[in-house]
Parts: C-alpha cells; structure tokens; sequence
C-alpha cells in the first residue's frame, strides 16, 4: 500500500510532464539538454538499484514476518531466546556494503563528469553568459554581445554555454531544471555553470533560495532557439533594449518583483514582459562583484563609476581573482 | 556608555506596531485584514490559554504544588515529564503551522491567501520548532524518563543542572510563543542563512528571536548531553557492563556524546550572527571580508550530527518495542550496539552535502556523497536485526508495535530518498526543492516522531500508572501513517518538477493537483493529533480498568519495569544487582523479580531546587531583553543569572534522606500488590485483567 502510494505520486508526476507538451520544460525527467538527461539517467540507475536491492526485500519480508510470526498463530516456530546468527549478522553487514559501493562507483563517475564547473564537449567556443541575481530577478549579461536581459535566457541550440554568476544581494540559486545543476550565486564571488540545450523549447528557470516576499515570482524562461534565431533575438535586443546606465541600474537593484520593474523602469513596458538592454559594458558584472564586496553594492550611480575605474576592463569573464567561489 | 544611556529608551525597540493587528488597523486592505486576523487570532490563543492556565491553577489551589511538586523538583522522571509537556504543546502549535502552509499552497496558484511575510514567518517558526522545541524536549524528556531507571539508577549524576536545562529549553519555547504576540520572527528559515538574516536585508526583530530562541535551547542540550553522558558513565547498577545496557540507553549515550560536540558549532555560528547583528561584526555579511560560506559550513557542522540526534534515540525505543512486542531478545545487540556507534562517528563527516550547490569540486562533492550513503550501511544493519528480531517472534500489534512497523516501512523509503539526495549529480537537480522537504520529513516524520510516540505508548504506563486507550492509539497511528503519506509523497514528485521550497505561490497549473493531494494528507494528519488528544482524555476517563500498578504491563525486559507503576521517587528500592542483558527478563525466569530484601536502608535524593525555574525566567528575560533593545533589563538579568549560579555554588545541603521505614512501607505495598495479582498472558495485554504482572515461561517465551 506504501509502495503503491509512493509510485502513484511519481506516475502522477510523470503523466503531468508528458500531459501539457507545448507549455514549459520544468524537470530534468523531461530533459532539454545533455546535463540533465545524463542525471535523469544517473537519477533512474541510482532508483532502480535502491528499489530492486533495498526496498523490495524489505517489503517483501516485513509483510511476511508480522503475518507469519503474530501472536495469534499459535502453530508458526517461536524462539525467544535466539538473539545471534553468523550467517544473518555477516550478511546483514555485506548487503548494505555492496550496495553502496556500487552506488558509490555511479557517484563518483558522475559527481566528475557532471561537475557544473566542468566545460561541455563540443566544436563550438561556449557562449559567455553573465548572471547576477537581485532581489527578485536575474539580470544576464551577454559580454561579447553587450546586451542584457531580464526575463528569458536565450540560448542557441547546441552550442555550450557558459555562466558566470554572481548576486548583487543575498544567497540565490539559480537552476533551470530541464537543462542541467543549479548553482548558488554568492555576493562578492563568482560562481560557474555549463549548460546546453538540444531543441528549441522553453525551460522554466528560477531561484530556489529564499530572499524574501518576492523570491516565489524570480522566475525567468530558458529559450533555446536555432542559431539563426538567436541571432535575430540578439538584433532584436541590441535595437529595442533600454541602456543600462547608471539609473537604470539603480532601479533593477531595488528589491522588487519582475512586474514591479517594468512599472519602474521607463520605456520597459513595450517589451512583452521581458526588459532588454543594450551598450552594456564589459566591465559591469566585475563591478557589481566588486562592489558588493565593498559594502555598497546599491549607491546610485557611484558603484557603477567608481569601480569601473578601479577595476581595469580585461575584456574576458571567468579570471576574477576577487572572491572566485573555487 | 553612562549608566543613563540603559534607560534612554525602557521599552527598547517596543511599539505600538509590535502588535500583530496594527498593521491590519493603519492600513485595512483585504490582505493585511485575512493576515492580520489569523496573526491575532493566533497571538489570542496564546494570551488566553495563558490566562485560562492561570485561572485554572489559581481556582484549584494548584500554584503551590506545581511550584513544590513539579517545577522546583530535581527528580528526572518529573523533568521527563515536564520536557515532554513542552514538546506536545509545541506539536499542536507547529502543526496547526504546517497545516496553514499546506492549505495555502493548495490554493497556491497565483495567489492564495497567505502574505509572502506571513508564508516566510510559519515556515520559519514550524520548522525552529519542530527540530528545537518539539523533537529535541521530546526525545530528552523520553530519555530523562527512562534511561536512569534502565540503568538501575536513582536519579542522573546532576539533579539541578536537569532542571536547569528543562528551564533553559522552556525560555527558548516561550520565546518562540511570545514571536506570536510581539513582533515578527525570522523569515529567514529554521537555518537563518546570512546574509538574508543580516541587518542590511533583515533590519526587524525576527531573525533576534530566532538567535536567542536557538542559543537557549542550544545552551540545554549541551548540558543535558554532559549529563546524561556522566549519568550512563557513573551510575550503572552494579553488574552493569556497557554491553550489558539496554539498546534506548546505548542510543541515549551516542545522542548525548552528539550534544556534547555538535551543539557548539551551533552557539558559535548564532553568537558570531548575533554578533554580526548587535555590534557591527563582519563575519557572514557580503562586505568587508564577511563570508556566508562560513556560516553554512558552521551550521551544517551542528545540523547533521542533529539529524542523528534525533534520529538515535527513535532507533533505540524502536529496539525496545520490537523486541518487547516480539516477545522475544534483540538480535544482533553487538552489531547494533556498533550500528550506532558508526552512525554517530559518520554523522561528523558529512556536512558538506547540504551544500553541494556552493561550487565546490567534484573531489570535494563526490567524497562527502560517498560519506553521506556510508551511513546507509549501519542504518540498513539496524532494519535487519529489528526484522531479525521479529522472525520466529509472537508479535503483538499494539500500537507502539504499530509505530514501529509503520516506521521500517516509511523509513526504508526515506533512506532511499536520502541516497538519492547524497549522490551530488541528483542534489544539484533536487536540492533546494520540495523534494528535499518531503525526503527529511519522510525520516523526521516516521523516525523521530513516530519513535516518540511509540515511546509515549510504551512508557505511558509506567508514569502514571494506567495503560493509554488501545483503540483511539491505533486510529491516531493510523491516521499519521496514511496522512503522512498522503502529505509527503506527492512533494517528491513537485520537487522533481521544479518546484522550490518555502514558495508561497506559484503559477505552474501542473502543480495544482499534488497539492490537493498533500492539504488532504495534512489533514489527515490533524485528525491524528486529534485523535491523541482525544485518546489521552478517554485514557485518563476510564484509568480505573487499565490500572497497571504492578509495573511491568507489557511482559518488559529491563530494569525500568522492575518497580511499581508509577515509581517511587527513588525508583528502587534496593538497587538491583545485573548479571547480562535483558536483566528483568532473566530475573522474572528465574522467580527473583519480585524479592523482599532482608533489610531496607535510608536513600539519599536530591533536594528541591529553585535554580531551575530561576534560570528560566532570567533566561527569558535575557532573551526577550536582548531581542528588543532593552539594556536596563539585559543588564539586570545577565547580573541575576550570574549571582544566582554563584549562590548555588555555595548551598551545602542539597540532599534529602528517605528513612528506611518510608522505604520500607512502599516496597512492603507494591510487593503485596505483586502478591495479589494475576499474571496475564500476552492476549489479555490490553484487558482491565493485566494489572501489571506478566506470565513468563522458563524458556524466556512470554506465553
């Protein structure tokens, strides 16, 4: 009755994945990249070694026993004083110790392989990405674009992408769980991510560390787009995007929700929900590390100056000595 | 600072606007009115039931037993008692908490009832409370009960500290109480990661609360750690070897020596927030060489041997039930006694997996999710010897034999769950999400909890006297089982669909049926706790047919059931002398159970002792003091508490003697009532015929 119970909820789930195609990606059961299909499997080897070796024994016995040996049933062997058995203590000690060290080989393979740090395998040179997490929103920065967005992650199908993620406020997490690992962002350091998307689609993305009133609405969508299109969303941008200026900046780091922002933001409301900006600087992700390391993380105008003139602009993401996470 | 500047401001940071219907008063909007009523209505609860105690004591003349029986006693089945009393009136508050979040998130979808504050506040105090004051008091107080009277003991080594831990845990529950009714606590979660919890992202008193709440029950645990190590150390019956214990207090040794060390990483990381917060420290803000990683790491060093704190001593009331209810002794007792030991050991060297998202490498990542799955070993060990216990066992399915079942069955699936969750590959996909709330309540729920009230069942009889309700038992059971399920086990599956914990809205219409499914179970679980309460009501109603005054109602196989139900103060009258394991059982074999000694002698008990209830007051004074900026007070209580304890330094007589007559008199009774009783057979267990005294064959079978 557990069991079924337990397996019911995972059949309800999977049916409400399969249910709705057409609408949003949210696991890695139903995965939209390599990342996440190598942990479905990972996940379905892991499951199904533990069912077949540990559970199932166990609900097959307990069962057994109680009905076999209740007090009731008078006729089955009872022996009150048998308290040891070789064989069964040996055995009680090596099944757990073989089931974990097969375990323990899938960890370790895997654990490596599907590091977040780790680049992915491919032909094509990564696509820098830069993150920063405010209260209650992502900002990303495309560097070698000078664009940013709030809202949707594009991304090219089938070229790696490269995250670099930082949070201008508290502890976030940021995680799109159709695509791969969810990674913190940390103020005044820098952490990494490698993701890539197989099909065009759109992901849920989203923070899952608590940071206040806001935190259940930090959502945003991966868009995985052909090349081409991407492209075009990138032109796109670069025409109707705000300038992420100093004012601008300002206003994105006040603690408010996605809709609060367009509200705020002047000329943000024509953009279809998302807010697009362009003449982004090379250097403003290291600025905002910097800064929130200083202590002044949300001063009008000054951060932004300020640091950008003490950090020199090297032009190329993932070096920062400063508060690198690893 | 001149002594003026204390008294600058007498209320500290108090005002109008501490009250929980200010808000809703300033500014009605529909909001702040369905948050502002069910705040009040919950900040009413705890004033009035206040007032009705009060009442109630007043009317019945009841203050000064209370002060002279109970709160100043020294006497380790009282405070057991006392610790327990917090622990269920903590359940019943935290619960109807879980209940508010789930039905919220039933109607979740863009919106619900709930503000995000108010969402952030019960996640936050369910959770402080659950682990701090409804978990942690419950299983100290089963092991203060028991553990001295498993060992053949009197008392515990310190009889004063005792109470003064009780007072320190209860300071730290009236604090969370008080959250109710002044001020907002923490919404930063039972875990407070900084920054959120700094002064730049969390100006107001909660995350105050939340610190001082944490440092007092802290404080507790590690003296009731120190204690009950000393007391297993020191005061076993002669004969007594380690291996000779029985399996709860084995457990008991492991938790305690677990307070001892896992406790202070804990009052470090608060006090180093506290810190942080008060005085202007930098330690885990974003800025000026603060790290929040340290925090993390310095919480996770306590959070993770405190699972295991939890957990050990469900292990060993489980071990005594299942081999109770059997009929039968424990099989395996070396390699459980060394489960346990392993798992204690383990449960330093794993911190880590709570963090697996921090960005840390995969060396790093894969050698603490290979530590993590190690503990499955040992863990797995125990759930064989307990199904090798019940092989060719005569199993009664009483309801703490009811718990354990439920326990091996659900638990199995939350070990499972928690494999899945140490392999780092499956965390970076998982943590963070509901999964990992349906995965650690799926061992907190049916371990710990289930554990304690098999324990309350068990041992029920034994303090008071009379068995609990058999039927009611079973419902309630019954009705944690299948609501627990019905709970938790659609949270894994939200989980694996992205859902992350503590949302307090969604928009995913996908989500909207497991949802239901989950308020259903966790209404369910309402009706579980109703359900007890009812019971014990019924219990207490209809005590005079299921009086067990003899002492050993369940055919018991250690010493505890070796005295009359309830004991006497000095739980034996002559202590007795142990030759192996399952000592009551092989003395009832051998018909020397119920012997009259050839001659009593005076007994030596602790004297009452105000420190306890002192400390609580002055504890919470301090706290409550320290939380709203009131110097004067901080001051004046820090002064007390430091007077107080170097008072006690010097009392001299802390003892009382029992005289052999009085002794004597209370055996002479029981042994008479021993006389005059029908032993039973195991299928009059819960008959008004089983007074207490078990048939018991030679061969070691309980017929």
């Amino acid at each position: 009755m557990v069991a079924l119970g337990y397996w019911g909820a995972l059949f309800i789930m999977l049916m409400m994945l399969n249910a709705c195609a057409g609408s949003k990606h949210l696991s890695f059961l139903d995965p939209q990249g390599p990342v996440a299909e190598a942990q479905r499997s990972h996940f379905y080897w892991v499951l199904g070694i533990l069912a077949v070796f540990v559970a199932v024994p166990i609900f097959l016995l307990l069962p057994f026993f109680v009905w076999r040996y209740r007090y009731g049933r008078k006729a089955s062997r009872y022996t009150p004083r048998w308290e040891n058995s070789r064989l069964l203590g040996i055995m009680s000690w090596v099944g757990p110790i073989a089931i974990v060290i097969v375990l323990a080989f899938f960890v370790w393979r895997d654990a490596h392989q599907l590091d977040p740090y780790r680049p992915l395998a491919s032909e094509q040179s990564p696509l820098q990405v830069e993150v920063i997490g405010y209260d209650w929103k992502w900002l990303f920065i495309y560097p070698d674009q000078g664009i940013a967005s709030i809202g949707t992650l594009a991304l090219p199908v089938g070229r790696p992408v490269l995250l670099h993620l930082t949070s201008a406020t508290v502890m976030q997490s940021f995680f799109i769980p159709a695509l791969g690992s969810q990674i913190y962002a940390m103020g005044g350091m820098v952490t990494q991510l490698n993701l890539q998307a197989t099909q065009p689609g759109a992901s849920l993305g989203e923070n899952t560390m608590y940071n206040g009133d806001g935190f259940h609405q930090q959502k945003f969508t991966a868009r995985a787009m052909d090349p081409a299109d991407f492209e075009v969303w990138v032109s796109k941008v670069r025409a109707t995007g705000l300038p992420l200026d100093a004012q601008s900046l300002q206003i994105i780091a006040q603690p408010s929700t996605h809709r609060d922002l367009i509200a705020a933001l002047p000329g943000a409301r024509s953009m279809g929900g998302d807010v697009y900006f362009t003449g982004v600087s090379r250097s403003l992700f290291r600025t905002v590390v910097m800064a929130t390391m200083d202590g002044k993380p949300m001063l009008p105008g000054s951060a932004f100056d300020r640091a950008g003139m003490v950090v020199p602009d090297s032009g190329t993401a993932g070096h920062f000595t400063p508060g690198q996470a690893r | 600072m001149n002594i003026a500047a204390l008294f600058e401001h007498p209320l500290g940071r108090l005002e109008w606007s501490s009250l929980p219907f200010w808000q809703m008063l300033q500014d009605p909007t529909a909001d702040n009115i369905i948050n502002g009523c069910i705040a009040t209505a919950a900040a009413a609860l705890v004033v009035l039931g206040a007032i009705v105690l009060a009442v109630l004591l007043t009317r019945y003349r009841l203050w000064r037993p209370l002060w002279s029986d109970w709160l100043t006693s020294a006497d380790h089945k009282k405070i057991g008692i006392m610790y327990i009393v917090i622990a269920l009136v903590m359940l019943a508050r935290a619960l109807v908490e879980a209940v508010l979040m789930r039905t919220q998130q039933a109607v979740g979808l863009d919106g619900g009832f709930l503000s995000a504050e108010h969402f952030a506040q019960l996640f936050s105090t369910h959770g402080t409370i659950m682990i701090f004051f409804m978990a942690m008091p419950f299983l100290t107080g089963v092991i203060n009960y028991v553990m001295p009277m498993q060992i053949g003991a009197r008392d515990v080594s310190f009889p004063v500290l005792n109470s003064i831990s009780l007072g320190l845990t209860a300071a730290g529950a009236a604090l969370v109480m008080v959250s109710l009714v002044l001020g907002r606590f923490s919404t930063g979660g039972w875990f407070g990661f900084p920054p959120y919890t700094e002064l730049d992202f969390s100006p107001g008193v909660g995350p105050d609360y939340w610190i001082w709440a944490l440092s007092l029950a802290g404080l507790g645990s590690t003296l009731t750690g120190i204690n009950v190590a000393v007391t297993i150390y020191k005061e076993r019956a002669p004969g007594m070897k380690l291996m000779h214990m029985p399996m709860f207090t084995w457990t008991a040794l492991c938790t305690a020596l677990l307070m001892i060390f896992a406790m202070p990483p804990l009052t470090v990381a608060t006090a180093q927030l506290a810190l942080d917060r008060y005085l202007g420290f930098h330690f885990f803000t974003n800025d000026l060489g603060g790290n929040m990683m340290h925090f993390a790491n310095l919480f996770w060093l306590f959070g993770h041997p405190e699972v295991y704190i939890l957990i050990l001593p469900a292990f060993g009331v489980f071990s005594e039930t299942i081999s109770t209810f059997s009929g039968k002794a424990l099989f395996g007792y070396r390699s459980l006694v060394m489960a346990t030991m392993a798992i204690a050991v383990l449960s330093f060297t794993v911190w880590l997996h709570h963090f697996f998202t921090m960005g840390q490498n995969a060396n790093i990542n894969a050698a603490f999710g290979i530590a993590s799955m190690l503990i499955g070993i040992p863990t797995g060990v125990k759930i064989y010897d307990w199904m090798w216990t019940m092989f060719r066992g005569r199993i009664r399915l009483t309801v703490p034999m009811v718990y354990a079942l439920g326990f091996i069955v659900l638990f199995v699936l939350g070990g499972m769950s928690g494999i899945l969750l140490a392999s780092p590959t499956i965390d970076y996909q998982v943590h963070n999400t509901v999964f990992l709330v349906a995965h650690f309540h799926n061992v907190a729920v049916p371990g710990v909890l289930f554990g304690m009230l098999s324990a309350y069942h068990f041992w029920f009889p034994k303090a008071f006297g009379f068995r609990l309700d058999e039927r009611w038992g079973k419902v309630s059971a019954l009705c944690w089982i299948f609501g627990f399920m019905g709970a938790f086990f659609p949270l894994y599956a939200l989980g694996i669909m992205g859902l992350p914990r503590r949302s307090v809205a969604y928009t995913e219409a996908r989500y909207v049926p497991l949802e239901w499914v989950a308020f259903g179970g966790a209404l369910l679980i309402l009706a579980a706790l109703l359900a007890l309460l009812w019971q014990l009501w019924v219990s207490i109603r209809n005590r005079d047919e299921s009086r067990s005054f003899v002492g050993d109602p369940w055919a018991g196989r250690s010493l505890e059931w070796a005295s009359s139900s309830p004991p006497p103060a000095y739980n034996f009258a002559v202590i007795p002398v142990v030759e192996g394991r399952d000592a009551f059982t092989t003395a009832k074999e051998n018909g020397r159970a119920y012997l009259r000694p050839d001659m009593y002698a005076d007994i030596e008990l602790p004297k009452n002792s105000a420190m306890g209830p002192n400390i609580a007051v002055l504890g919470f004074a301090l706290a409550f003091s320290l939380v709203w900026h009131i110097w004067w007070l901080v001051v004046l209580t820090l002064l007390a508490a430091i007077a107080g304890l170097i008072i006690r330094g010097f009392a001299r007589d802390t003892t009382r003697i029992i005289p052999a007559q009085e002794v004597q008199r209370e055996h002479q009774c029981w042994i008479d009532a021993v006389i005059h009783a029908t032993a039973v057979c195991r299928a009059d267990e819960c008959q008004s015929a089983n007074v207490g005294l078990a048939l018991q064959a030679p061969d070691g079978g309980v017929p």
